[in-house]
């Protein structure tokens, strides 16, 4: 696949809740290219976190397409279980496996699901865990750890099923303050490593450093796109200037 | 000190000639067969029925029509029935129908005892697991789900053992219940515990030494086994922190 191709194409995605009364996505197009960092900002309730979860089918659309390398994942027949296991997802609240030590919530699922080994995921595992300085807890329970340990945990557990793009839900909005920089850290690495990833969050300072795109979105449609020198020091639309007048 | 040597002479009658505490021991081992068995019965079903109950109220508004969507609405249906008659209906009556309607040509009143508590146990477990599953935060499954795993996957993984931790101490509670309920056997005429203590009564015209007896070895058993509720709740306790 060149790396012109999109990774991720969105089709006239719509979402609606109540029976159409709550629009949270309103006719959204775009394509996410390999590589890309695209960063989803917008004032609450303006769907960016339903987008972001109608990528992996977490919320099933009401109607559009989502294609992922060429495969219409909305279509009924698609099995999204195979798919979902090339796409990891950070969540704001981490849902780590609280019965398992960090070791296993980051082994089970290749072993259950690509059939590695023990060894074979344990030694990915750990590697994972020493790029994130935090071999030193694999056999600790996801209860002894920090937010911010939590949150890089939750991170390299996606990594080990060596996904092709890498979801982020709010990855930092339920940390303390001091505990944001390691994270977005870790996401800086990610991208620096030209993992494709698609960022919804609220760090204004990590969408301008990071993304090679951001996507400014209100009442469930995109208002504006472009690159981030573009969105943040010269927005075209009114929503976007009070936006970020509120949040710069 | 008359008295005293009576009561002596009742103990004797009762329990030592001709090793009529056979009659207790053979019966407690009846008992506890019952129970044990009874229980797992109960929780197969219980897991089973708890997983399609909070599959259906879970998912069954977000399911796109057809032939699952049916399937599933199906076995909500049986499900919801099983629990209502069950929960609705005494286990003595639940006994004697299955043993004399249901599974009247069955000989083997053991397997017989086992299967109706089973179902009869299965109606409560079943109840007590769904909270447990209900009580697991979303946001496991969505993890679970994320990584690729399938909905029977996520349950088996990352939902179900989280709901066990939770509802461990009330399944073993379910456990204790039960086997003071077993004590209703002797109507399908099993020679259970509290059924021994008849047998000896009509042996020695005598009420009070057998039924004592027998209480005090529940009382015993029950003590027992709340012990190690207790304990078993403490460990999770302690395993969260």
């Amino acid at each position: 696949m060149s790396d012109n191709t999109a990774l991720i194409r969105v089709e006239k995605l719509e979402k609606h809740f109540r029976k159409g009364t709550i629009k949270a996505l309103d006719g959204i197009n775009t394509e996410i290219k390999k590589g890309e960092v695209v960063v989803v900002i917008g004032p609450s309730g303006s769907g960016k976190s339903t987008f972001l979860r109608c990528l992996n089918l977490l919320e099933v659309p009401t109607s559009g397409h989502i294609y992922f390398d060429g495969v219409d994942i909305t279509d009924v027949k698609t099995n999204i279980n195979i798919h979902r296991q090339r796409m990891g997802m950070v969540f704001q609240h981490f849902n780590l496996f609280p019965h398992m030590t960090i070791l296993k919530n980051m082994i089970i699922a290749p072993m259950k699901l690509q059939g590695k080994s023990e060894a074979e995921a344990t030694e990915m595992a750990m590697s994972l865990l020493k790029r994130v300085g935090l071999e030193d807890r694999a056999n600790a329970y996801p209860s002894q750890l920090s937010g911010g340990q939590k949150q890089r945990i939750a991170i390299v557990r996606a990594l080990c099923m060596q996904p092709e793009v890498m979801l982020f839900d709010e990855p930092t909005s339920a940390l303390d303050p001091e505990m944001v920089g390691e994270v977005l850290e870790v996401m800086k690495q990610l991208a620096d490593e030209n993992m494709t990833m698609v960022v919804v969050t609220h760090e204004m300072g990590f969408a301008r450093e990071v993304a090679t795109r951001v996507i400014f979105m209100a009442d469930g449609k995109q208002i504006e796109e472009g690159l981030p020198e573009e969105i943040f020091t010269n927005p075209k639309s009114e929503r976007l200037r009070t936006f970020l007048a509120k949040v710069l | 000190m008359e008295w005293f040597e009576a009561i002596q002479a009742q103990f004797y009658d009762n329990f030592i000639e001709d090793n009529r505490w056979r009659y207790l021991a053979d019966g407690l081992v009846t008992t506890l067969e019952l129970t044990f068995c009874a229980v797992l019965i109960g929780i197969a079903i219980g897991v089973l029925v708890a997983m399609i109950r909070s599959t259906h109220d879970k998912n069954v508004k977000e399911m796109r029509p057809g032939f699952g969507k049916v399937i599933l609405q199906f076995f909500n249906l049986l499900s919801k029935i099983y629990l209502t008659v069950i929960r609705g209906t005494p286990v003595v009556v639940q006994l004697m129908i299955i043993y004399y309607v249901i599974l009247a040509s069955s000989k083997n009143k053991l397997m017989v005892g086992m299967i109706a508590f089973g179902i009869n146990s299965g109606a409560y477990v079943a109840e007590i697991v769904r909270s447990g599953i209900m009580s697991v935060d979303n946001g496991q499954f969505e993890a679970g789900r994320s990584l690729g795993f399938n909905y029977v996957q996520t349950m088996r993984y990352i939902i179900i053992p989280q709901a066990f931790k939770t509802v461990l101490p009330t399944l073993a509670n379910e456990f204790i219940v039960l086997l003071k309920e077993t004590s209703v056997a002797g109507y399908i005429a099993m020679q259970d515990l509290t059924k021994a203590s008849d047998i000896i009564t009509g042996i020695t015209y005598n009420r009070f030494m057998p039924l004592f007896a027998v209480a005090l070895i529940y009382l015993v058993l029950v003590m027992f086994f709340t012990f190690l509720v207790n304990k078993l709740e403490r460990r999770l306790r302690n395993s969260e922190r």
